[in-house]
C-alpha cells in the first residue's frame, strides 16, 4: 500500500468517528473534554460553532454520531454524546457577550430566507455577522419551523427553543412573522441579492384506503400526524379520544402516540406493517414510548377505516406474515380494532405550490427542485435550497449542515465568486505531551457503563403537556460519561524516520492494533496484522518504509483506544499523541485554502 | 514506567488458545524498564510462545537473579510461580526446584552480568546436569542497572557510551554451552519475534536445558554508534541462515509436515523442529560443525542467529538419577524419608 497521506485532514478526521459521522462535523471529543474540565460554557460555544443549536440538538438530535462512536466497538455502548451536549446547554453561563454580532456597517447585500427553521436560521447565523441584511419570512407567529411545530414540548421545552432561535434573530434578522411566501416571482421582484429556501417538507402523507373520506361529522377523527402535532403545539387541539391508533412507526409516530397520552388517550396502539427491525423510529424513542405504556403492534397492514353512521369506530387490518428480508407478505387473517381517533404518521413530503414553474427553476423526479449537492443552488442562479426543502425529510443536524454550506455559497454568489471554488477544510495537530509519560488529556480507559438518562416519574409525567420527561444528567453521571469518551481526536501521529523498530509500541498496545511488517496490498496486509482485522470499514494507516529494514508500520484504526501507551513506550518519540482540530470553513471564517469541487446536480436524493 | 496500566478492552477481537485464554491472560505487571528496552520485546515473545503453546499458567515457574533482565519475569504470565533469587544464583535455584518438582515448566531469565560474570559457575553446572528448563540470557553487553559499564559479553572494539573501546575478549554463551555439553543452543535478537517465538516454543519442548542467547539492545546505554549490540548493528550484521519452525504435537498439523529436503528433528515430547533453511556444510546435530560455523562467522564480524544446536538423545538430571516420574514434592514424607532403618539398609548395600 502507498504510505497514508497524513497531511490530508481527512485521514485524522476519519479516525474521529463521531465527528466524521456528524453532518455538521461537531468537535465532539473536544467539547466532552471541556465538560470533564467543568468548562460548560466553552463546551457550549464549541458546539455552537458547528451545530448552532446545542440545547435543542442535545434533546432531539437523530445522533448519527452515536452509532459511529468508537466506544460502541469497544464495550458495545457508544458514549451518550447527545446527552452530554444537553449538559453544556443546561450548565452554561450567560453567553450573550460571546455570540456573534452584526457589524455596524452593513455590506449592502440583502438575502431572503423563506421559513424560520433550522436551515434558514443557520444561514442567518453565518451571514448577519458579515454585514448582510437577512429578511426571514415565516408563516407562523413564532420561529423554529418543525422544531416548534413537530417536536412536542415534553421533549423540547419552549424556553430552550426560544432562547436558541432568539439568539440568532437578535443579531438583527428582519423576521416577518405570519408572512407565508405565496409567490417566488413576487419575492424575486423585491430585489434580493440571494434567496434561501428553507421551508422544510411540510406535507404529511395521506392513506387512501376505503372509508378515508366517509366521515360525515363536523370534525374528522382521522388526523395527519405532522398537522395534528402542529395544531397541538399552537393550542388548537387540546384533547383526543381514549383509544387512538397511530399508523406508522417513524419518530413522528412516537411523538404522536406520546402526545396522545397527554391529551386524554389511555389505550394507544402504534400499528406497524413490518417487524420491529424495520422500524424507522430511533430505538431510544421507541423505548421511551413503550415505557409510557404505548403498545406497538407489528405485522398489521391497514385495510380500511370502519365508519358507522358517518363516524369513525375502528380500523380493519390485514394480519400479515413476511418472508426473509420482509419484502413480500402473506395475509394470514384480518382484524378490526376499535378506536376513537386515527393519526397517520407514514411520512411527509415536499410541496412547492408557491414556486412558479416558468421561472427557470427546474423540477426533477418526485417533483423536487433540482439542487446542486455541493453548492445548494437551484438551476435559478441566486436561489438556494437547504434542510428538508432540498432533498426531502432528513433531520435537524442535516438542516444545520446545509445552512452552513448554503451560507458559503450565498456569500460567494453575492461577491461574484465561483460557487464551485469551495473553501477547503484545514487541520491543526498539537502534541499533547506535557512531560515524561504525562499527557494533557486523561488517557486511561474508564470501564464505566453508559449512563442512563433519568426520567420524570411515570405518575407525574402526564399531568401537563409541557413537562419535560428527561431530567438531564447529574454531576456524577456527567463526570462518568465524559470519561467514557476515548479522546479519538488525540491521535497517534507517527514519524517513520525516527523509528528504530524496537517493537515496544507493538508489545504495549492493549488492542494489538500495530504491526511492523513487509508492505503488501491491503488485503494481504490485513491478513498479516497482530490482531485479526475484523472491520473493513476502518482504514489502515501505513507508514513510509522504516529506516533500518524497509518494513512498514501498519495501524488498524478500528479499535485503537487512544491510550497513548505506544507513545509512552517509544524510545525515540516516533509516536506522539497530537490533538487534531478540524478547521471547518464557514461563511464568516472561510480559511485560506480553496479547492475546486465538481458540481453534482441531483433531484432524487432522498434520505 | 507508563502513566497507566495497560487497559483490558472488553470487545478487542483477540483470538483464544486451546485453553480459551487470550494473549492478555499471559501478560504480567507493567514493565518499569526503559522505553524501547529489548528485554520488553523478549517478554512479549515469551508471552506469545506460552500463549501459542497453551501452557496452563499455573504449571509455569519463572526464575531470575539480579539485573534489568531479572526484573522481567514480573512482566509475563502473572498466573505462574516465581522466584527472584540472589545475583547469579538463578541456575542453582532452578536446579533445586527442578529436582524437587519435575512436573513444572521452568523458565529462567538472566542477563550477561548475571550468567556470564557472577553466575557463570552455576550456569556451567546447570548445563552439565541438563536441568530441564528454558534458560534465556538477555544479552546487551552492558551493566544497565549500574549505568552502562561494559560486561563480560562485550565484543572487542565495542565502544561504551563514554570511555574507551573494549579490549578484553568476550564470553560467548553459545560456545561456552558447546564446551559444557549443552543439548539445545540458540541465538536470537529481541527485534525479531518471528525467529524468537518458534525457538522459545522448541525450547519449552526440549528435554533438557535449552540455552537461548538473545541479543537485546540497551536503548539507554548501548544503542549508539560504535556499539556491537545496538538495533542497527544487529540488523546489519545478523546472519539468519538457520531458519526454524516449531510444529507442536497436534495430529492435524503432523499431517502437513513436509518430507522433502528440510531437516526435521523430532523433540522428546513428539513435537517437531523443522529446519527450513540451513547451509549445506552445517548440521545442527553436530557439535564440531556448529562450533566451526559460529567461529567462521565471528571472524568476519557476523552474528549467526537461529536454533544452532540440538541434541534430543541426551538425558535430563532426573533421567540420569533414575528418580520417580512424579515430582518428589508429591511423594509422601514417609516414603521420601523412610527413616534410619531404611538408611542403614541402604548403606549396608555399599559396604
Amino acid at each position: 500500500m502507498e504510505p497514508t497521506n497524513d497531511q490530508d485532514p481527512n485521514y485524522y478526521h476519519r479516525v474521529v468517528d463521531c465527528q466524521w459521522a456528524c453532518p455538521a462535523h461537531t468537535n465532539v471529543p473536544g467539547y466532552i473534554r471541556l465538560i470533564a474540565q467543568g468548562r460548560f460554557t466553552d463546551a457550549y460555544m464549541l458546539n455552537r460553532e458547528s451545530n448552532v443549536f446545542p440545547g435543542i440538538l442535545g434533546r432531539t438530535c437523530d445522533r448519527p454520531c452515536e452509532p459511529a462512536c468508537r466506544r460502541g466497538r469497544v464495550d458495545g455502548n457508544p458514549v451518550a454524546i447527545c446527552r452530554l451536549k444537553r449538559v453544556t446547554a443546561d450548565l452554561k453561563d450567560d453567553i450573550t457577550d460571546r455570540l456573534p454580532t452584526a457589524p455596524a456597517e452593513k455590506n449592502g447585500k440583502r438575502v431572503a430566507c423563506i421559513g424560520a427553521g433550522p436551515s434558514s436560521l443557520t444561514v442567518a447565523n453565518d451571514l448577519v455577522p458579515l454585514g448582510y441584511e437577512v429578511v426571514m419570512f415565516e408563516q407562523f407567529a413564532t420561529a423554529g419551523g418543525l422544531m416548534r411545530t413537530n417536536i412536542p414540548e415534553f421533549r423540547l421545552p419552549d424556553e430552550i427553543l426560544n432562547s436558541e432561535t432568539q439568539a440568532i434573530l437578535d443579531m438583527g434578522v428582519d423576521i416577518r412573522y405570519n408572512t407565508p411566501v405565496t409567490s417566488l416571482r413576487a419575492l424575486r421582484d423585491e430585489n434580493f441579492d440571494a434567496i434561501f429556501v428553507g421551508v422544510g417538507a411540510p406535507r404529511g402523507k395521506g392513506l387512501e384506503i376505503p372509508g378515508r373520506h366517509d366521515e360525515t361529522g363536523p370534525e374528522s377523527r382521522i388526523h395527519i400526524g405532522i398537522d395534528w402535532l402542529e395544531s397541538v403545539s399552537f393550542g388548537h387541539v387540546t384533547s383526543i379520544g381514549e383509544r387512538v391508533l397511530i399508523i406508522g412507526v417513524g419518530n413522528t409516530a412516537m411523538d404522536c402516540c406520546r402526545t396522545s397520552l397527554r391529551l386524554g388517550g389511555n389505550d394507544i396502539k402504534v400499528m406497524a406493517r413490518r417487524p420491529r427491525e424495520y422500524f424507522k423510529a430511533s430505538s431510544w424513542e421507541l423505548d421511551d414510548a413503550e415505557e409510557e405504556g404505548v403498545a406497538i403492534v407489528v405485522n398489521h397492514a391497514p385495510r380500511r377505516f370502519v365508519i358507522e353512521d358517518g363516524r369513525l369506530v375502528g380500523m380493519e387490518f390485514d394480519i400479515v406474515e413476511w418472508d426473509e428480508g420482509a419484502r413480500h407478505s402473506t395475509v394470514l387473517d384480518t382484524v378490526i380494532i376499535p378506536c376513537d381517533d386515527v393519526i397517520l404518521a407514514i411520512g411527509q413530503e415536499n410541496a412547492f405550490p408557491w414556486i412558479e414553474r416558468d421561472l427557470g427553476l427546474d423540477f426533477g423526479e418526485w417533483d423536487m427542485p433540482v439542487v446542486d449537492e455541493t453548492t445548494f443552488q437551484s438551476t435559478l442562479p441566486g436561489v438556494f435550497f437547504g434542510g428538508d426543502a432540498a432533498w426531502g425529510p432528513k433531520n435537524i443536524i442535516w438542516a444545520v449542515a446545509h445552512g452552513h454550506q448554503a451560507a458559503i455559497s450565498i456569500d460567494q454568489f453575492c461577491h461574484d465568486q465561483s460557487l464551485t471554488d469551495r473553501p477547503a477544510q484545514g487541520m491543526n495537530l498539537l502534541s499533547q505531551k506535557m512531560g515524561m509519560n504525562e499527557w494533557s488529556y486523561y488517557n486511561d480507559y474508564n470501564p464505566s457503563p453508559r449512563q442512563q438518562m433519568r426520567h420524570i416519574e411515570l405518575t407525574e409525567r402526564f399531568k401537563s403537556l409541557n413537562l419535560e420527561v428527561e431530567l438531564g444528567f447529574t454531576a456524577e453521571q456527567t463526570a462518568r460519561e465524559a470519561q467514557r469518551c476515548l479522546n479519538c481526536d488525540v491521535e497517534t501521529a507517527f514519524q517513520s524516520s525516527l523509528c528504530i523498530e524496537c517493537d515496544a509500541c507493538i508489545d504495549i498496545c492493549p488492542v494489538q492494533c500495530l504491526t511492523i511488517t513487509d508492505n503488501g496490498d491491503e488485503a494481504d496486509l490485513r491478513g498479516r496484522l497482530s490482531a485479526p482485522s475484523v472491520n473493513l470499514d476502518q482504514p489502515l494507516f501505513v507508514s513510509a518504509p522504516l529506516p533500518q529494514t524497509g518494513r512498514v508500520m501498519v495501524k488498524d484504526e478500528n479499535v485503537c483506544v487512544h491510550c497513548g501507551l505506544c507513545a509512552e513506550r517509544c524510545p525515540t518519540a516516533a509516536w506522539d499523541m497530537a490533538e487534531f482540530t478540524l478547521q471547518i470553513p464557514y461563511a464568516s471564517n472561510p480559511g485560506v485554502l480553496r479547492i475546486a469541487v465538481p458540481t453534482q446536480p441531483t433531484s432524487d436524493v432522498r434520505s | 514506567m507508563p502513566s497507566i496500566t495497560k487497559p483490558l478492552i472488553p470487545l478487542a477481537p483477540l483470538p483464544k488458545n486451546d485453553l480459551g485464554l487470550t494473549i492478555r491472560d499471559y501478560e504480567g505487571a507493567m514493565s518499569t524498564l526503559c522505553a524501547g528496552c529489548g528485554h520488553d520485546s523478549i517478554t512479549a515473545a515469551i508471552v506469545h510462545a506460552f500463549w501459542e503453546l497453551s501452557t496452563p499458567p499455573h504449571t509455569i515457574a519463572k526464575l531470575s537473579g539480579i539485573g534489568c533482565s531479572s526484573k522481567t519475569p514480573t512482566y509475563f504470565v502473572r498466573g505462574a510461580h516465581g522466584f527472584n533469587s540472589a545475583h547469579g544464583r538463578m541456575a542453582a535455584i532452578a536446579t533445586g526446584a527442578y529436582a524437587a518438582n519435575r512436573e513444572l515448566t521452568y523458565i529462567g531469565i538472566s542477563g550477561d552480568g548475571d550468567s556470564l560474570s557472577i553466575g557463570i559457575g552455576h550456569l556451567a553446572h546447570a548445563i552439565r546436569r541438563n536441568v530441564k528448563m528454558v534458560y534465556v540470557i538477555e544479552n546487551n553487553g552492558v551493566y544497565g542497572l549500574t549505568k552502562g559499564q561494559l560486561s563480560a559479553s562485550a565484543d572487542i572494539g565495542s565502544r561504551p557510551k563514554k570511555g574507551d573501546a573494549n579490549v578484553i575478549a568476550p564470553i560467548d554463551p553459545i560456545l561456552l554451552g558447546l564446551a559444557m555439553g549443552a543439548t539445545f543452543l540458540a541465538r536470537s535478537f529481541s527485534g525479531d519475534k518471528e525467529q524468537l517465538i518458534p525457538i522459545l516454543k522448541a525450547a519449552v519442548a526440549h528435554n533438557g536445558l535449552a540455552l537461548i542467547d538473545v541479543i537485546s539492545p540497551c536503548v539507554t546505554f548501548n544503542d549508539h554508534e560504535g556499539s556491537t549490540k545496538s538495533y542497527r548493528f544487529m540488523r546489519e550484521h545478523e546472519v539468519k541462515e538457520v531458519v526454524t519452525d516449531f510444529v507442536p504435537l497436534r495430529r492435524e498439523i503432523q499431517a502437513t509436515i513436509p518430507t522433502d529436503g528440510t531437516r526435521v528433528v523430532p523433540m522428546h515430547d513428539g513435537s517437531i523442529v523443522r529446519f527450513r533453511s540451513v547451509p549445506t556444510d552445517y548440521d545442527p546435530r553436530n557439535r564440531e560443525s556448529v562450533e566451526s560455523y559460529i567461529r567462521d562467522h565471528q571472524s568476519r564480524g557476523e552474528i549467526v542467529t537461529g536454533l544452532l544446536y540440538v541434541d534430543e538423545s541426551s538425558q535430563t538430571l532426573h533421567e540420569m538419577g533414575h528418580t520417580p516420574l512424579e515430582g518428589l514434592n508429591r511423594i509422601p514424607v514417609s516414603e521420601l524419608c523412610p527413616g534410619a532403618a531404611a538408611l542403614d539398609a541402604l548403606q549396608e548395600d555399599f559396604r
